[in-house]
């Protein structure tokens, strides 16, 4: 489903520049869930981000499906991330003073669902990550365990094909991180593609292929039999 | 969408509730003063324009002097006097009622009550040409007329002040400074004219009395003339301002050293006043609108600083960069708007009160009220698009990591 060939990404100006991925080539099958880890400044974020479309390669291809995505403007980025993507992020990044409801809800505007069908799909997506009677709540008001549910209930309202994780469990305890990693699974059962990046190894334990990244190369790979 | 960015923007606007009232202040003030002027500048036109028709249409205002603009009289302005108003009775047949009519501002005394109010004095034919009519008592006998007897007409605020216990003024004596005079008669009231001002607040005396005891001279200031009904104006000005110049010797070259004014001059002075008002209140407006502008612009980028992470989500779910246009700009011109209709609510609440104390009649124009909504709306456009383009080309990875 996802290709990626020969990508590079090197930061600043040509006399002081740093290449923080290096001829990074990959393939990821649909329904597999990909497990990102590495020392820090590795550059997990930055290939994640790139296969997130969030940020572009300086050169390579990356071919989704039959969409060559290095040739999409920002734009057309922007909707494919919208008709495909999910994202959960460390700092879960909800809305302030927004209830968890209308969190979920947000990505749904833009796909154009109507007022009706938006709720009833947001609080289907809470009920799915267990914070039905929370639905109200303000993330103020919600502990970083539930924060991180809201945060995965409004990345898989849209029914992406594949979620992009950047360190969904970073910033909780341990019992809080396998009860996301167990929802997580749950949904990788139901079909989505995950992608997600982890600096600890009993969390990577939940993917079915793990990567190695160093110094902007993938190291080395490991399959995972559960 | 549009809906959404609506909802969305009330919920940013409720959210700093303070913060967007300080910031619509701007936009208020000017719409109401653009709807309050326009509001009262044609109500009062418009009752200035009926009260004419009513009572002044036909009257003319016969002054020593040439009046160059407002308020510049020239230098040589020799007074009329008693023989020129009598030349003008006989000559002139287009005419209905001619007085002339000196005055003065003096205290009224009457048993323990005193009173300041103006003095004039006049001729019978006054009253007809001010369409005064008597609620009690008579207008002055040719005998009073001639020989200037202390005899007194009073106004109704007059006598509501000075016979405070509700006696008949009629034959009681009055001290009005340096004379008294015995009440011949009581008039009805007419209210306050178009310019705010008591025309009950009054006491008439014969004009001779007035000239002998008050002035002092002969010299006469103002001749008011009633012209017949089916006679034009300018027929009769043309008349009278000959008669002047004859009586006058004026050689053909020579400029008019008196002026023969109607209402409608007096209008137009009034409204070269109220047009020069409207002006500067007019660019008061312009300069607040402005300010106001700045002021949503303002805000508006710091609210885009503020919710840089915001939009670095809303743009990792899918947002294109119209779509976070066109939230900032709703969300600009929905607090413009906002302040608009504020602005029309107090301005028309200005116009009603002002119209009330005034007199003027109440217009509340349509289409300025609404001018004056999309006015406001097209400035939150103007002064927002700077802000909203700030946002919609943010870079999704940056605005995620900003602190
Ligand atoms: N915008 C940028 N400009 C310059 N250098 C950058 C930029 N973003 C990242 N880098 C550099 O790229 C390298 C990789 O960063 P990246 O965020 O991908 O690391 P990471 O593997 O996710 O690390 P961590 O585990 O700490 O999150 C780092 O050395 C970082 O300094
Ligand atoms: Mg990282």
């Amino acid at each position: 489903m996802i290709e990626l060939s020969g990508i590079y990404k090197v930061y600043g100006t040509a006399e002081a520049s740093s290449t923080v991925l290096k001829d990074i080539s990959l393939q990821i099958k649909e329904g597999e869930f990909i497990a990102i880890m590495g020392p820090s400044g590795s550059g997990k974020s930055t290939l994640l981000n790139i296969l997130g479309t969030l940020d572009v390669p300086s050169s390579g291809k990356y071919n989704f499906e039959t969409t060559d995505v290095t040739a999409l403007s920002q734009d057309q980025r922007s909707l494919f991330r919208r008709y495909v993507l999910g994202f959960i992020f460390q700092g879960f990044n909800l809305l302030k003073k927004t209830t968890a409801l209308d969190n979920v809800e947000m990505p749904l505007i833009y796909l154009g669902v109507h007022a009706k069908e938006r709720k009833e799909r947001a609080l289907q997506a809470l009920k799915s990550v267990g914070l039905e009677d929370r639905a109200d709540y303000e993330p103020s008001k919600l502990s970083g365990g539930q924060q991180q549910r809201v945060a995965i209930a409004r990345a898989i309202v849209t029914n992406p094909k594949v979620l992009i994780a950047d360190e969904p469990t970073g910033n909780l305890d341990t019992k809080r991180s396998h009860e996301i990693m167990q929802i997580l699974q749950e949904f990788n059962k139901n079909g989505i593609t995950i992608i997600m990046v982890t600096h600890e190894s009993d969390i990577a334990a939940y993917a079915s292929r793990v990567l190695h990244v160093r110094d902007g190369i993938v190291e080395r790979e490991e399959n995972n039999v559960h | 969408m549009f809906i959404n960015a609506f909802i969305q923007a009330l919920r940013e606007i409720k959210r700093n509730l303070m913060r967007s009232l300080l910031t619509a202040m701007g936009i208020v003030i000017g719409i109401a003063s653009v709807i309050a002027m326009v509001n009262i500048g044609k109500g009062a036109s418009q009752s200035i324009t009926k009260s004419i028709s009513k009572l002044g249409s036909n009257t003319l205002f016969i002054t020593p002097g040439q009046q160059h603009g407002p308020g510049s009289q020239s230098a040589v302005a020799i007074p009329f006097k008693s023989k020129d108003v009598e030349v003008l009775k006989e000559s002139i047949i287009t005419l209905d009622a001619i007085s002339a009519v000196e005055s003065s501002s003096m205290t009224a005394l009457y048993g323990d009550q005193n009173y300041q109010t103006s003095v004039k004095g006049i001729e019978n034919d006054y009253f007809k040409i001010q369409d005064f009519s008597f609620k009690s008592g008579r207008d002055f006998t040719s005998n009073e007329l001639r020989s200037g007897l202390k005899t007194c007409i009073l106004g109704k605020t007059v006598v509501d002040k000075l016979f405070v216990n509700g006696e008949n003024p009629i034959g009681k004596k009055l001290r009005l400074q340096k004379f008294s005079c015995e009440v011949a008669g009581v008039l009805n009231p007419k209210g306050a004219n178009t310019f705010g001002m008591d025309q009950d607040d009054v006491i008439l005396v014969p004009l001779n009395m007035f000239l002998r005891r008050v002035s002092g001279n002969e010299n006469i200031h103002l001749i008011m003339v009633k012209v017949k009904d089916n006679i034009p104006l300018e027929e009769a000005t043309v008349q009278i301002q000959q008669l002047i110049r004859e009586n006058r010797h004026l050689k053909p070259q020579d400029e008019d050293n008196f002026s023969v004014r109607n209402m409608s001059a007096l209008v137009d002075t009034i409204s070269q006043i109220t047009s020069m008002l409207t002006i500067m209140l007019g660019a008061v407006a312009a300069i607040s609108l402005i300010v106001g502008g700045i002021g949503i612009m303002n805000i508006m980028l710091v609210s885009v600083t503020e919710r840089t992470r915001e939009i670095g989500i809303r743009i990792a779910v899918g947002a294109m960069s119209q779509d976070i246009l066109i939230q900032f700009l709703i969300e600009a011109v929905v607090l413009s708007g906002l302040g608009g209709l504020v602005g029309v609510i107090f301005g028309i609440s200005i116009t009603m009160i002002v119209s009330y104390f005034m007199h003027f009649t109440l217009i509340i124009d349509p289409t300025i009220t609404v001018v004056s909504l999309l006015f406001s709306m097209l400035i939150g456009i103007v002064f927002g698009i700077i802000p909203a383009r700030k946002a919609s080309n943010m870079n999704p990875i940056d605005a995620l990591r900003y602190e």
